[in-house]
């Protein structure tokens, strides 16, 4: 069995422009959205209680808001959590009272309403926490883009890092779009499958910076012009991206379907993010190659000099 | 030419089977258990202990399937939840309140894999159920109240020294003293550099405005919250013991935040409050009026007079001492409290007294050469008698406890008492999570699901794809499970429910390597190369781009692993182990496989890698 019958080279790069202007258009979506409409961060980040209740038989969300309105902690959300039985409960933090006595009036209350509540989890963060979370956050992705642009630089070239690095910025702002237009709840478990796409996407780049760089040394590509190159190589790799993808997309999918609903947010930054890793590495990172003008002198002397240095 | 030499098919069939085996004790599963454990200081878990355990469970009708003595507690394996329950009851009765008696659940490792280092992956509490609590220490207030310290320290220094100061103010970070004129700063200067040596002493000198500044140098600033934050953790172990929670974590988090972690306790409150109590040291005075004494003894106290036990009765002492009711100094006015030796090398307890400490101490002990004193813990409410010795000359802010023929042991776990008695620097509580038992069984269950089945799905779509370099890619896929589990169960990291998501992905992205290596293999098939060559090729090609690919998301990896917390940081750990893994397996061990298939074929014409399409009219 065979997927991909490919005859010819599959001319991407003469698709640049119009690649670049989805790109940038759908970039540009994402920005609006996490502008205008912001990220609805989880209770790590911006502190508070969240309690994570279990009903024997359907709840009322109504029910239970009204029952938690009536406490009058201000600002308290109730949401269903994967199943009708699954409750949220996310409090506000209360100067005067501890989570524990949060956690405990309102299970009270929920008790006298209806019988068949059990509490499975309260978590309570405190205000200072998340702040810093944020700034880890932040420096975690410059550690990781510097990383990546250092190692790219010298296994390849500074034009290839960087495209590398921009493609790969770009799926982390459209996930980060994604769950700004639909308000998913943004946890750390979100921010960790974010960090993991960028380590991801960045090894497609790769793979296919790998065979720009192989097919420059060809004997038998050396009359094709750097478009042509960079055309053979991901018609090259083609297969294999496909069917990586589809892989890695298979696991994480069962993540999404089967893992529940603690590991729901993590499985949906990567789903979204693999899908647009494969865009990216082909029809972003490659077109900036080709823009920041890539030529075959840049790949094919340092490989000289490295020869010499062997023998 | 597709061979390896021995030592590598030696190398890879060795690192399986010992990952197999450290793979092993995780299907084990767990038995119900007692542990006891001392719940003070004074008591021991010795065979004396073992003994009044084994006692009363074999009164109470009840046998353990094993006993597994510690050197700081012993644990009885019971055949089900409810003799553990019975046999717990019976040891708690039987060994009284010196002793904590806990719940527990043991790996039920077999003793070979046990002595092999073998053990099961241990779960994390969004697996397990428990409650966590961060707890920040407030540096400020353990800053202010050194200076505090310092202050008096000063105070009482310079008056000693007969050398006259003005106004002794404590700022923000320093303290500073007033003096009249130039010799007497330079006096002052000098007296305080030599009583604290650690501190940075600072002279300044304005024209009728002479004053000494103390502040704490940088070093001694980061060694003063080291110590707080230390002295804080030793503090809520002893709390926490009383809890009676089998395998609570107590770990120091970055700089000055401390986590806790009680697996199994559901109750915050009570968690809580016991956290927020303390133990205490008392200096009281001894009655040795005999008369008095022997009426004690006879069950009749003297009002303004209490009969407390002495901790471990040691030779010379009776079992108890008939101490005055009234405290004249506590455990709040002791700065430090360390092990020591004295000049002819026994163990004894170093105690420093703050400023207010020492002067009661010193009235205290002058009025009171030739009588006795006792050094009381108390603990839970309850007393010991540490030691009562006999007052020889008046004592200064720091002197030694001698209990005659304390063992280093003791020494070592008074002195920790004391020092855990109260804290250094006051906790506020950051983060707090409470999991329900049950939610951790389905986090298990949902996160082992969804990797089982997204490991066929991948497994099915590679033997229909690449056939029998499929079925070798999924081995190899097998085998990377295998050397991460292994892997995660040797090096006995704590396994989250982010750690299983990262399982998950690893396996997902680990066949990445494989596809890599059978599209390259097909690809120079293509191009004519032969069955053998193709191998040879299509590996070494695909090792470049593996090696790239890995590290780059290996960077991303670690860089998740150094400012991520708690989710971020368990995720990160099982991923960069992942990726190591899947680097070996993906390469070597399918490698390896392939060569023992191929590699020893002479007229080798095609390779089942399915179907190898060639298009009709080549390309240049």
């Amino acid at each position: 069995m065979e997927f991909f019958r490919i005859k010819q080279d599959i001319p991407f790069m003469s698709y640049g422009k119009l690649t670049t202007a989805i790109s940038l258009l759908t970039f540009i979506v994402a920005v609006f959205f996490l502008v205008f409409k912001g990220l609805n961060f989880g209770v790590e980040f911006t502190g508070g209680t969240v309690m994570e209740l279990r009903y024997a038989q359907p709840a009322d969300l109504n029910q239970v808001r009204g029952a938690v309105d009536n406490l009058k902690y201000g600002e308290s959300q109730v949401q269903a959590l994967g199943t009708t039985r699954d409750v949220m409960v996310r409090l506000p933090n209360i100067k005067q009272k501890t989570s524990a006595q949060l956690s405990n009036e309102v299970l009270t209350a929920l008790k006298q309403q209806r019988g068949d509540v059990e509490l499975r989890k309260v978590e309570f963060i405190g205000p200072s926490v998340g702040e810093e979370l944020v700034s880890h956050g932040l420096l975690a992705l410059a550690l990781v883009c510097i990383g990546i642009i250092a190692y790219l630089a010298i296994r390849f070239e500074w034009r290839f890092a960087v495209s590398a690095v921009i493609a790969n910025m770009h799926d982390v702002v459209i996930i980060l779009g994604f769950f700004a237009l639909f308000q998913w709840e943004f946890s750390l478990t979100v921010l960790a499958g974010i960090l993991a796409v960028l380590g991801y996407s960045v090894n497609e780049s790769v793979v296919v910076f790998d065979r720009i760089r192989e097919n420059f040394r060809k004997s038998n590509l050396r009359g094709k012009t750097v478009p042509q190159v960079i055309d053979n190589a991901i018609t090259a790799t083609m297969s294999r991206t496909i069917i990586t993808h589809g892989s890695t997309e298979a696991m994480v999918l069962s993540m999404l379907i089967l893992g529940g609903p603690a590991l729901h947010g993590f499985a949906m930054a990567l789903t979204i993010g693999i899908v647009f890793g494969i865009y990216s590495s082909v029809l972003v990172a490659s077109p900036l190659l080709l823009m920041f003008g890539v030529t075959r002198e840049n790949m094919v002397k340092p490989v000289t000099v490295k020869e010499e240095a062997v023998v | 030419m597709n061979r390896y030499p021995l030592w590598k098919y030696l190398l890879i069939a060795v690192s399986l089977i010992a990952a197999l085996l450290y793979t092993l004790p995780n299907f084990f599963g767990e038995s119900p258990a007692v542990q006891i454990s001392a719940a003070r200081s004074t008591a021991k878990v010795d065979q004396a202990t073992h003994a009044r355990t084994l006692a009363a469970l074999k009164a109470a009708g009840i046998t353990p399937d094993e006993r597994i003595p510690d050197v700081t507690s012993f644990k009885l394996r019971f055949h089900d939840t409810e003799t553990q329950l019975k046999a717990k009851d019976v040891i708690q009765t039987a060994l009284g309140d010196d002793y904590i008696v806990a719940l527990n659940l043991l790996p039920q490792t077999p003793a070979w894999l046990a002595k092999i280092g073998g053990k099961p992956m241990f779960l994390g509490l969004d697996l397990r159920g428990g409650v966590h609590f961060l707890l920040e220490v407030d540096m400020k207030a353990a800053v202010d109240k050194q200076l505090e310290k310092v202050a008096g320290d000063i105070r009482r220094e310079l008056k000693d020294q007969k050398i006259r100061y003005g106004r002794v103010t404590r700022e923000r970070e320093s303290v500073s003293v007033g003096l009249r004129d130039e010799e007497t700063l330079a006096r002052a200067a000098g007296a305080v550099r030599r009583v604290l040596p650690d501190l940075k002493v600072e002279e300044s000198r304005n024209p009728g405005d002479y004053r000494l500044i103390v502040r704490f140098s940088p070093e001694a600033q980061i060694k003063l919250q080291n110590d707080a934050v230390a002295q804080n953790i030793t503090t809520l172990h002893n709390r926490v013991n009383e809890l009676g929670v089998a395998e609570p974590i107590i770990q120091q988090q970055g700089q000055g935040r401390i986590v806790v972690q009680l697996p199994g306790v559901q109750d915050t409150a009570k968690a809580k409050d016991i956290l927020g109590r303390t133990a205490t040291l008392e200096v009281r005075m001894v009655e040795d009026d005999q008369q008095k004494i022997a009426d004690a003894f006879t069950g009749k106290v003297a009002p303004g007079l209490e009969l407390v036990p002495v901790a471990g009765v040691r030779s010379g002492q009776g079992s108890a001492e008939l101490l005055k009711t009234e405290v004249e100094l506590t455990g709040d006015n002791i700065t430090k409290a360390e092990p020591t030796y004295d000049q002819n090398n026994n163990p004894v307890i170093g105690l420093s007294l703050d400023s207010t400490g020492a002067s009661i101490f010193r009235t205290l002990t002058r009025d009171n050469v030739g009588k006795r004193m006792a050094i009381v813990l108390v603990e839970k409410g309850k007393g010991q008698v540490i030691t009562a010795p006999r007052i020889n000359a008046e004592l200064g802010g720091s002197f030694v406890i001698e209990g005659g023929g304390m063992t280093v042991q003791e020494a070592n776990d008074i002195s920790l008492l004391v020092r855990a008695g109260s804290l250094a620097a006051p906790m506020n509580i950051v983060e707090e999570r409470t999991i329900g038992p049950s939610l951790g069984k389905e986090n298990i269950e949902k996160g082992f699901h969804s990797t089982l089945y997204g490991f066929i799905a991948i497994a099915i779509f590679m033997v229909i794809y690449y056939r029998v370099f499929g079925f070798v890619s999924a081995v190899a896929l097998s085998a990377n499970v295998l050397l991460l589990l292994a892997l995660l169960s040797a090096i006995g990291i704590t396994l989250t429910l982010p750690g299983i998501a990262a399982i998950a992905l690893a396996l997902g992205m680990a066949i990445d390597s494989n596809v890599l290596i059978n599209e390259r293999i097909r690809e120079e098939l293509r191009n004519g190369m032969s069955p053998q060559m193709a191998i040879q090729n299509g590996y070494g090609h695909a090792w470049a781009t593996i090696l790239d690919s890995n590290i780059t998301t290996l960077i991303a990896g670690i860089a998740l692993f150094m400012f991520g917390s708690g989710a971020v940081r368990g995720f990160a750990v099982v991923h960069c182990l992942g990726i190591l893994t899947s680097m070996f397996s993906a390469v070597m061990v399918s490698r390896a496989m392939i060569n023992l298939i191929y590699g020893y074929r002479r007229r080798l014409t095609g390779l089942s890698i399915g179907q190898v399409w060639v298009p009709q009219q080549k390309q240049a």
